[in-house]
């Protein structure tokens, strides 16, 4: 008997192994494990045995069957393995042909290089003011220390509508106008950036219009060296953390005392190249401490308030950072140019 | 200005300062040094030679066939071209060998057939631009003075050896216009002594007063007026000293007198106006306002119509001078004349400026009274000149100088605390080291208690309140002294503003939705403007420019269309059929005329769209845009901001655009913006493809204020969905079967979506499909089929009363 069970397991098994489709496992499953099948008939026949053997004998059977249903029930499996593997193979695809990508569009690098500093001053407090482009000559140049008449208003020609109304020359009419906001009350902590207009013919280095950024801020107390502290910071996140920066005088009606920033050359780091002529320094800003007639005029008390102004052009900030050569891409707009600056 | 440094050594000593050491220092003090230029670059052996002989070429007219004593044990033979070469001058030779301006070799040549060792120069071929060359020598060789040592290197002859600072003289600098105050510049740059000119001459016995008196009739703007009187006076040219000094400092030297008073303007920077005495011919001298009409030749020919505004130099009759602008042609100094009535006078800057720009006549003597002059410098400017013209020009000088007003006025005096300096600085200057700033200045201060007064002498005008001080004490140390703080003052938050923020948004979406922003010019021109519909059509016409530098730039914009489809043409004409771009940018609007108030200005956000949407690949065709891609973009745009549910779109008929495919855009039932394809008729005029754009015052978008933003329960129950096929008249547009059907749906209806459209001849000509979804939910309850179908009745019945739209069968 112990035989015939042994035979019949590698009978089974040799049949479980032949098998290629479910079905066969199915039917070697019924032949072998049914209730009509060969194993049942043994288990059967175990009443002749002796008491001894009956459960040896019992005992194997049951391993027996167990090992053509798990044989089964592994076959099954890899089967169905096998199957799910075919079709996975037939629904491969060419990784490499390109996606169906969604298209960007970019920002113009000018917005890029304005939101950057907009964003840089505001982690240091500053608020963003704006104004009109078309200006009052009173808040373009007279609460600005610039009188009528006054010899520096030929350093920006500028573009009338009528006697009194013109396009603005510079964002600082938003400082006066801010500060007069303000009723003599401080601090304004402030940077105003937008477009401008001046008589220029427009060629690679100038253009009759273009951007500018200013910064005010008014407060009891502040002093020269809080202007280089804070242009300090600007440099360094905008030009890199090892850039110095010095300070030259200069002269605008609208400070007193006048400050022209450099920086230290960024390709360079200051001995000298084609980006800074050869100077090892880049001018980036001007700047300055607010003559007290402007503080005056906007209804500030100079006796109680002080403050500083910075002013500086997004155009030649880019075409410093990115090697920019013509002032009139920014304004040609062509998509091959504006394209490249989509990380900026 | 330009500096000759050999000039200025002679008022402060420059020994052991470079000519580029000096350059940086003065601009590290604030008056940029723009250039350097050294007057001999490129010149080498060069020497003095003397004309021995001077015969005509034997073979050649116009060459001449020099013996020229060069120093050298034998004498050179040079032939010459020049019509003013001749035996016994003193020249300037380049010697075979030697090098000119231009990298200009000199070899041995042959001429005709004789030898040339070298060349006799000119002023031109040493380098000396045109415009300076004297007239005598415009044409020719120069001729050097009798005194130049034969053989001796030429260039300290004529002051080649020198170096030129080109000074930017800002507004504040104007005391930089002159030598004498670039040396007090740089002796207090340097802490050096300063070396003024002291004029000495003879007075004759005869007071001027007998020749000429001074009348003012607007003192207000003339302060001071004074005349001296020269005579039996020679005009010649100037010696070579005074001639080298003009043309390094950029000044063509015409004659003795002329060049004196160019001279003297600048070394003291004080105009002065030389008059021909006989042919002035009066001995008065009347300072008044000019009469309205009133005419003038002046001294370049042209006839000027004067007002009352400007100031005039008469002889009691008529006008022989423009006040501090240029003299008139009939009294000008000429070869003839022989006695000088030199004037010296203070005229008030903002007048002579009107004057100045009204005539569009700038000179030398404006500019400097424009921007302030030294009031304490003119009786000595008077005397320079007075010294010079008896010492050069054999002239004898009457006696005194006659003058109305003041020739000088005090010291302005600036009191302050003196730890003011250190507050507004950030540093910690003792009070001595603040005193000796102005000492170096030469002005005179003192410190009592906490106290500074300073004494600012009127050489400087530009100093005047408190913080001028601080400025020349800060420039005066260097503004590396200067620590870096950062503010101790009140906190302050820096943030956006609502708007700033959607702004920036709106921003992210367009770019993510596939467009390039564009920065286009505001001026433009009134064509442009009016080729396009504006969002307010009917109410705006462009702002005009006075006085445009351009056709081109001579209105501002109304809308920013315009200029996105010039860059749409600059794309197609350089083979990119495919552009996409957006604006956001200001329109400037006004009502009237003739602006009395500031235009309205509104931000604007337009869209130009050309060219394919989708390129075609390998997984699909190419996608042309159409109308729904541009409205697509819109409506994305309003759901970033959640403003959906309250913009709708009407068709509409616009300037410029295709009747049949523009639409209004409205939030809340008002006209925001637009949308369409642009006409036919203008895009074959722009030779642009098919383009469609819109624009929105995206001002009033983001002005829209949503409510606040809370959440909403998710629905627990599920919605019914119901399919209806409407077969309506062609004309009816989706959007009115939609608002009906929103309208009755309420408010178990959520959701209407259009899923097909269906023309065809089954339908009946004149007829169309449309397919709806629409969902039906009650977020508080399972819906049953009943309550769905007593709502979608009405809907339907709504839908045939008022649009005739029936089921499709
Ligand atoms: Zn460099």
């Amino acid at each position: 008997m112990k035989d015939k069970l042994e035979a019949l397991k590698e009978e089974a098994l040799a049949a479980v192994q032949t098998a290629s489709e479910p079905k066969q496992l199915q039917d070697v499953k019924v032949k072998y494990l049914g209730k009509k099948g060969p194993i049942t008939e043994v288990l059967r026949g175990m009443g002749k045995l002796s008491a001894e053997e009956r459960p040896v004998i019992g005992q194997l059977a049951n391993d027996v069957r167990e090992a053509i249903q798990s044989a089964i029930t592994e076959k099954v499996e890899a089967l169905e393995k096998k199957k799910i593997e075919e079709r996975l193979a037939s629904e491969a695809v060419d990784v490499t042909l390109p996606g169906r990508m969604v298209q960007q569009g970019n920002h113009h690098p000018l917005t890029a290089v304005i939101e950057e500093i907009e964003d840089l001053f505001i982690g240091m407090g500053f608020s963003i003011a704006e104004g009109p482009e078309v200006e009052k000559d009173y808040y373009n140049f007279e609460a600005l220390n610039l009188p009528k008449d006054h010899p520096a208003r030929d350093m920006q020609d500028s573009f009338y509508i009528t006697e009194d109304i013109l396009l603005r020359t510079h964002t600082s009419p938003v400082q006066a106008r801010t500060m007069e906001k303000h009723h003599g009350q401080g601090p304004v902590k402030i940077i105003c950036p937008g477009k401008v207009y001046r008589r220029d013919t427009d060629d690679a280095t100038h253009s009759h219009q273009f951007m500018q950024i200013e910064g005010l801020y008014v407060d009891k107390n502040v002093r020269l060296s809080d202007l280089k502290g804070t242009l300090t910071v600007f440099a360094k996140k905008m030009f890199g953390e090892d850039r110095h920066i010095r300070l030259r005088p200069s002269f605008f009606p609208f400070t007193e005392p006048s400050v022209e920033m450099d920086i230290s050359c960024f390709r360079c780091g200051g001995e000298g190249c084609s980006v800074c002529k050869g100077t090892g320094w880049i001018e980036i800003l001007g700047s300055g401490m607010i003559h007290p007639n402007v503080l005056r005029m906007s209804g500030f008390d100079p006796e109680v308030y002080t403050g500083f102004a910075f002013g500086m052009g997004p155009e030649r900030i880019a075409m410093l950072k990115y090697g920019i050569d013509d002032i009139r891409h920014f304004y040609t707009n062509d998509q091959r140019f504006l394209e490249q600056f989509k990380r900026a | 200005m330009n500096v000759s440094y050999n000039w200025l050594n002679e008022y402060v000593d420059l020994t052991g300062v470079t000519p580029q050491a000096l350059a940086e220092k003065i601009t590290k003090a604030g008056i940029e040094v723009e250039h350097v230029t050294f007057l001999g670059e490129g010149i080498r052996d060069v020497v003095v030679g003397y004309v021995e002989s001077c015969d005509r070429h034997p073979n050649a007219d116009k060459l001449n066939v020099c013996q020229v004593n060069i120093g050298a044990e034998e004498n050179v033979q040079i032939i010459c071209g020049a019509p003013n070469v001749a035996a016994g001058q003193k020249v300037v030779v380049a010697k075979v060998g030697a090098v000119l301006p231009g990298n200009f070799k000199i070899k041995k040549a042959k001429l005709r057939g004789e030898v040339s060792q070298g060349m006799i120069c000119s002023l031109q071929e040493l380098g000396i631009e045109d415009k300076f060359v004297p007239k005598e020598f415009a044409h020719g060789i120069y001729v050097l003075e009798e005194e130049a040592e034969v053989g001796a290197d030429a260039l300290p002859y004529l002051n080649l050896d020198d170096y030129v600072l080109e000074l930017d003289i800002l507004p504040n600098s104007a005391h930089c216009l002159n030598m004498i105050g670039v040396a007090y510049e740089v002796a207090a740059i340097l802490d050096r002594e300063i070396q003024l000119p002291t004029p000495e001459f003879v007075e004759t016995a005869v007071d001027v007063t007998a020749k000429i008196t001074v009348q003012v009739d607007a003192p207000e703007k003339v302060p001071f007026y004074g005349v001296r009187v020269i005579e039996g006076v020679k005009v010649g040219p100037s010696p070579q000293w005074l001639q080298n000094k003009l043309i390094a400092a950029g000044v063509r030297p015409i004659s003795n007198i002329v060049d004196i008073a160019n001279f003297v303007m600048l070394e003291y920077g004080q105009p002065l106006h030389t008059f021909d005495y006989d042919t002035f011919a009066s001995d008065k001298v009347v300072v008044r306002h000019a009469e309205n009409g009133e005419k003038l030749t002046t001294l370049d020919d042209a006839e000027r119509t004067l007002t009352a505004e400007d100031l005039v130099i008469t002889n009691g009759k008529a006008p022989v001078a423009v006040a501090g602008v240029m003299g008139g042609a009939d009294s000008e100094v000429t070869d003839k004349t022989t006695t000088i009535l030199l004037e010296a006078a203070i005229f008030d800057g903002a007048s002579i400026r009107q004057t100045s720009s009204r005539l569009g006549l700038r000179t030398d003597a404006s500019s400097r009274y424009e921007k302030g002059i030294d009031r304490n410098r003119v009786a000595g400017a008077a005397d320079r000149a007075a010294e010079l013209i008896s010492e050069l020009a054999g002239g004898q000088v009457l006696k005194g100088f006659t003058h109305v007003g003041e020739p000088e006025v005090p010291d302005r005096v600036i009191t302050m605390p003196w730890q003011k300096i250190n507050a507004v600085l950030g540093t910690t200057f003792s009070s001595d080291e603040i005193l000796s700033v102005f000492r170096r200045l030469r002005f005179a201060a003192k410190v009592e208690g906490d106290g500074l007064q300073v004494a600012v002498p009127a050489r400087r005008p530009d100093v005047t309140i408190p913080e001028d001080l601080v400025e020349e004490v800060g420039r005066t140390y260097g503004y590396d002294h200067v620590p870096a703080t950062l503010p101790e003052g009140s906190g302050t938050t820096g943030i956006l503003t609502d708007y700033q923020l959607k702004r920036r948004r709106v921003q992210r979406y367009m770019e993510g939705a596939g467009l390039y922003q564009a920065v286009t010019y505001s001026l433009t021109t009134e064509e442009k403007v009016k080729s396009v519909t504006t969002i307010d059509e009917a109410s705006y016409q462009p702002i005009p420019l006075a006085m445009p530098m351009s056709e081109e730039r001579s209105v501002l914009r109304l809308s920013l269309i315009p200029a996105l489809l010039e860059i749409t043409q600059y794309h197609l004409n350089r083979q990119m059929p495919d552009v996409k771009l957006f604006e956001l940018g200001k329109g400037f609007y006004s009502k009237e005329e003739r602006l009395t108030q500031l235009p309205e200005e509104r931000e604007q956000l337009a869209v130009v769209l050309t060219g394919s949407w989708q390129s075609a690949g390998w997984h699909a065709q190419a996608e042309p845009i159409d109308f729904f891609v541009a409205k697509g973009i819109l409506e994305g745009l309003f759901n970033t901001l959640d403003l959906t549910e309250r913009i709708s779109y009407q068709a509409a008929q616009r300037e410029g655009l295709h009747p049949g495919r523009t639409a209004n855009v409205l939030l809340d039932q008002e006209v925001i913006g637009f949308v369409g394809q642009l006409h036919p008729n203008l895009q074959s005029q722009l030779d642009l493809k098919e383009t469609y754009v819109f624009e929105l015052d995206i001002e009033q978008v983001l002005h829209a204020e949503n409510e606040t933003l809370r959440y909403i329960a998710l629905p627990r129950y599920p919605a019914i969905s119901r399919d209806i096929a409407l077969v309506v008249d062609e004309q009816v547009a989706s959007g009115e079967l939609i608002k009906v059907i929103k309208e009755n749906g309420a408010p178990l209806l959520k959701e209407v979506k259009l899923f097909d459209i269906y023309q065809g001849e089954s339908l009946g000509a004149g007829k169309k499909s449309m397919a709806y979804a629409l969902k039906y939910l009650d977020p508080d309850k399972t819906l049953t089929d009943k309550e769905v179908e007593k709502v979608h009745t009405k809907v339907l019945t709504a839908l045939e009363a008022e649009l005739g739209a029936v089921l499709r069968g």
